[in-house]
């Protein structure tokens, strides 16, 4: 088997083993990454030295008979809204586009700590606003399996990089499905962890109350793998969980553990907007556990068509105050030949922010505009109020919940970057999920007649994301289709 | 003016710097006149992904000052972010508090007219991060210095209760001294520490109606001179314009000023209140703050008996004039000292006395409060004991004290070595008396014949004793041995 078509897990047992060097691996992904990404377009940035230098380091380390941590020496790439103080920080914007940060997101600093080696950065929407990586103000990235398509978005490059074998596991972040969506569209792996579970100190802000970094991965155990490094309490965020609330779990440990007596929810209802092959692909999904035994509830959860709607009103008015920094005055982009400093502000701005960006942006102002802020703000948190308590009492039948990640499948570059509103409504699977702080995970359950993969998408409540992962292991047990690969057309 | 009369209407907004070790948000220390962004850090920079982490010991700072005001301290309370965009803000939103303050509805008694304290309503107390400084050079361009990027300030709004600018001046005082009792501000004018401004207007009868002219605000104040006196000059000038003009308050015609403080005037920085839309909302950063008791009892434990109420009980405890409690209790380390020193049982007003005539004046010039002179307050107390005893003289006594905080030996040593202690010995002075009787005959005649000269001639005999006894004769003993041998 060649080294590519190893799982960060395995690929992690046999460096230990000694059987395989970082080197190898690194060095097989940095050639697959050279071959390929002109075409996928995944990466803003590869550290071939950098990665090549801390393989080497590992693997001496190895030899030496330590023990490394618990990804020592695995190849990984991480999405570009995560600061690392090496190279650049752009969040996929022109602002920020040569923006190299002093420090570094407390996740990066636990992936080296766990002697992971970090390939580069992946593409992403501008400020990861987004569902197709379309709005990138740097780069264009493509789908791996169809590269007329989008790779999904925010964390588009991550999920392509992941697909097309370009590194061995990736992070990305979800605001509002940005993991999950590109993770179904690419094929891949895709956990959005309890909001909290993951520090963002050092995660560039979009909706500091829906952030959340997590891995996108080739398979189950992988994403359980990263999640056990990245997890954990983080004194610099302040909204990071403590242990004594929940502590972290050893997530691989018991993840070929069935789940017994699994009851899965299910909103037939929801769900009839959906594609008919993706409505298919889940229906074949819920089926295939209740064949092995689980038990299949109606949860009612009538507030879930207004989760849009408060979303667009919750992230961008957040958006509209993390965005204001960009001024042109500290750092990042400035306008060359300003009149005054108030030009400073809006020609930097207005030059550099791409389009979705500055619609957000307004978005956000308005809403929080004294003599709108209770219609809107306020409004759209009581709105959120009221789907965490629909989750609350869904969950009080069932284990988890099952539904598709996305609408649709990949669909065509260019087809919805003219129309707003149709790509927002691609996230009406994911959105709540944020809103409700809850984990989610997308995980591969078929293809469309396109050869599009399909994702399936499981929640369960708070903190619980070692239930989740074992549910999902049940289903990745019994099928092949994360074993399958977009076809080669890109060689 | 005729039948004008008109009040003073002023309300007071003040910025104290607290004496955190650390900023509001993050690690960075607090320093003044450090180098220019050498105390900054990702947080207090602003830099994307930074994340603030809320500092409880300013917030503990906060809930005392809330407490010392009698404000209503709120068990829940959050972090608001209030937009606006400027170059020495660099989040372009400060971290502030909106709608929770800390505190509310409290009071500060300031001293009025009389010896009598006026009570002065707060309406509310709450924490914010402060902004950087732009420093404007000669040059086409502005440079940003973000030291103090992040620095707690206690934001403290009163009722708008004040009716002069001497009352003005004497809140702003007595927050100084209230703040440094609790240990909570250095209250540093020179280092900005203390920042105000005041909304002023009038309520002018004239006629038999009422007019109120409109508010001024004037921004950024940083001296109690500068305060009072613009307050002064906004009376003076809202008087002379409202004559002048006739204009009285409308909706949206509050000013904005500002104070030149060379020619002492204020100037018009905004005719109209600007609809200023700060788009506050909660800070999706930072958790909600729910103050338990168990936090705030302890909190709570370390109030203090505040500096006016102190002043007013030395008057009528210890019969100090209003001027010498004043000036004991505008320090806690003094008025602690002092009243220590009291209880080791000394006589108030000699110690009064000793503190305020050479204790704080050597504290002053060497920096130092009275503990750091190393002095004790029973050294103090014994010292002053020795005077009333009339072992030393006052003025003995004054240089004693000078003496002790300079070789750091005990009053009774000192008095010993520096041949301070009074020639008291009827005896023996009974014999220079006698002697000095005898080598003045003119002037004991002047004594005893009564007449205009009498006075001056008892003083003259007086003084010669003294300089035989080369001053060390107590005074008391000598005019009585005088008076008894020259039949008085």
């Amino acid at each position: 088997m060649a080294v590519d078509e190893l799982t960060a897990t395995e690929l992690r047992d046999r460096i230990a083993a000694g059987q395989i060097s970082s080197v190898e691996a690194t060095q097989a992904a940095l050639d697959r990454i050279r071959r390929i990404d002109p075409q996928v377009g995944a990466y803003l940035a590869v550290f071939h030295e950098r990665a090549l230098q801390a393989a080497h380091e590992v693997d001496r380390r190895i030899a030496a008979g330590e023990q490394g941590g618990p990804l020592a020496g695995v190849p990984l790439a991480v999405k570009d809204v995560m600061c690392t103080s090496f190279g650049a920080t752009t969040c996929g914007s022109r602002i920020l586009q040569n923006f190299h940060s002093p420090y570094e997101a407390t996740v990066i600093r636990r992936l080296i700590e766990a002697d992971a080696v970090i390939l580069g950065k992946t593409n992403m929407d501008e400020f990861a606003m987004g569902s197709s990586t379309e709005n990138s103000g740097l780069q264009k990235t493509v789908n791996p399996w169809d590269t007329a398509r989008v790779p999904g978005g925010s964390s588009g490059g991550s999920a392509a990089a992941v697909a097309a074998r370009m590194c061995f596991a990736a992070l990305g972040s979800d605001t509002g499905g940005s993991i999950r969506q590109p993770a179904s569209f690419c094929g891949v792996v895709g956990l959005k962890p309890t909001y909290g579970r993951v520090s963002r100190y050092g995660l560039v802000a979009y909706g500091s109350s829906l952030d959340q970094i997590g891995p996108v991965t080739r398979t189950v155990a992988d994403a359980a793998l990263l999640l056990g490094v990245i997890a954990g309490h983080d004194p610099a965020d302040s909204t990071s969980v403590s242990e004594d609330l929940a502590p972290v779990e050893d997530y691989l440990g018991k993840l070929d553990e069935p789940v017994q007596g699994l009851r899965i929810g299910v909103t037939p209802s929801f769900n009839a907007g959906a594609d008919p092959a993706v409505r298919k692909a889940v229906d074949d999904a819920v089926d295939s556990y209740r064949a092995a035994g689980a038990e299949i509830v109606e949860v009612d959860m009538p507030h879930l068509d207004y989760a849009i709607a408060a979303y667009y009103v919750i992230a961008t008015a957040e958006a509209s105050s993390n965005l204001a920094r960009y001024d042109g005055v500290h750092y990042g982009y400035r306008t060359p030949n300003p009149a005054d400093y108030i030009e400073v502000y809006t020609k930097s701005r207005e030059e550099a922010f791409g389009k979705e960006v500055k619609r957000r942006i307004m978005l956000g102002t308005y809403a929080l505009s004294s003599g709108y802020y209770d219609a809107y703000y306020l409004k759209a948190l009581k709105v959120r109020n009221l789907i965490r308590g629909d989750f609350v009492r869904a969950f009080e039948r069932c284990d988890c919940i099952m539904m598709p990640v996305a609408p649709t499948t990949a669909f065509r570059i260019g087809e919805k970057v003219d129309d707003p509103l149709k790509m927002y409504l691609s996230d009406i699977y994911t959105i709540a999920v944020n809103l409700a702080g809850i984990p989610g995970i997308s995980i591969p359950c078929g293809f469309d007649e396109a050869r599009l993969p399909i994702g399936l998408q499981i929640l369960t409540p708070a903190f619980s994301e070692a239930k989740l992962l074992r549910i999902a292991r049940m289903y990745e047990a019994r099928t092949d289709w994360h074993t399958k690969r977009p076809v080669e057309t890109l060689e | 003016m005729g039948d004008l009369t008109y009040n003073v209407i002023v309300g007071l907004e003040i910025h104290v710097q607290l004496a955190t070790r650390t900023k509001m948000f993050c690690g960075c220390a607090l320093t003044f006149g450090e180098e220019a962004n050498s105390r900054v850090c990702p947080v207090c920079l602003g830099l994307p992904g930074a994340l603030p982490v809320m500092n409880r010991q300013a917030v503990e700072y906060a809930a005392l000052a809330a407490m010392a005001l009698d404000c209503k301290v709120a068990e829940f309370t959050k972090w608001d972010r209030k937009s606006y965009y400027y170059p020495d803000l660099p989040k372009n939103y400060q971290i502030s508090q909106y709608d929770l303050p800390l505190g509310s509805n409290g009071f500060i008694e300031i001293p009025a007219e009389a010896g009598e304290t006026k009570r002065i309503r707060i309406r509310r107390v709450h924490l914010e991060e402060d902004a950087g400084k732009n420093v404007h050079t000669a040059g086409p361009y502005s440079l940003v210095d973000l030291n103090r990027a992040g620095t707690p300030l206690l934001e403290i709004v009163t009722e708008p209760d004040l009716s002069s600018a001497e009352q003005v001046r004497a809140l702003a005082v007595e927050l100084q001294r209230i703040v440094r009792y609790l240990g909570i501000s250095e209250a540093d004018m020179q280092k900005g520490h203390m920042r105000f401004e005041p909304n002023i207007n009038l309520v002018i009868e004239k006629a038999g109606r009422q007019f109120k002219t409109p508010i001024a605000e004037v921004k950024n104040l940083n001296s109690f001179r500068a305060l009072e006196r613009s307050v002064a000059y906004e009376v003076r000038r809202q008087l002379d314009d409202f004559l002048e003009t006739g204009r009285t308050m409308q909706m949206g015609n509050k000013s904005t000023r500002g104070w030149n403080d060379a020619d002492e005037t204020t100037v018009l920085q905004r005719e109209k209140e600007e609809a200023h839309d700060y788009r506050y909302f909660p800070d999706p950063d930072l958790v909600p703050v729910t103050t338990t008791p168990q936090w705030l009892d302890p909190i709570r434990s370390r109030l203090c008996e505040l500096p006016l109420q102190r002043q007013v009980r030395y008057v009528g405890e210890y019969g100090l004039s209003d001027y010498d409690a004043g000036v004991l209790t505008a320090e806690r380390s003094t008025a602690d000292f002092f009243e220590q020193a009291v209880r080791s049982g000394g006589d108030p007003k000699r110690i009064c006395n000793l503190l305020t005539q050479v204790g704080l004046k050597l504290a002053n010039e060497r920096g130092r409060d009275l503990r750091g002179l190393g002095l004790a307050p029973e050294s103090v107390a014994e010292l002053a004991g020795m005077i009333d005893a009339g072992t030393i003289s006052a003025s003995a006594g004054n240089a004693i004290l000078q003496a002790m905080v300079e070789t750091g030996k005990k009053p009774d040593v000192l008095a010993q070595e520096l041949n301070l202690i009074q020639r008291s010995d009827a005896g023996e002075l009974e014999a220079i008396v006698d002697q000095v009787l005898a080598a003045n005959a003119a002037a004991v005649a002047d004594v005893t014949s009564g007449g205009k000269k009498s006075q001056k001639a008892r003083g003259f005999l007086l003084g010669q004793v003294m300089q035989k006894t080369k001053g060390q004769a107590n005074p008391k003993v000598v005019a009585e041995i005088l008076d008894r041998k020259l039949g008085k």
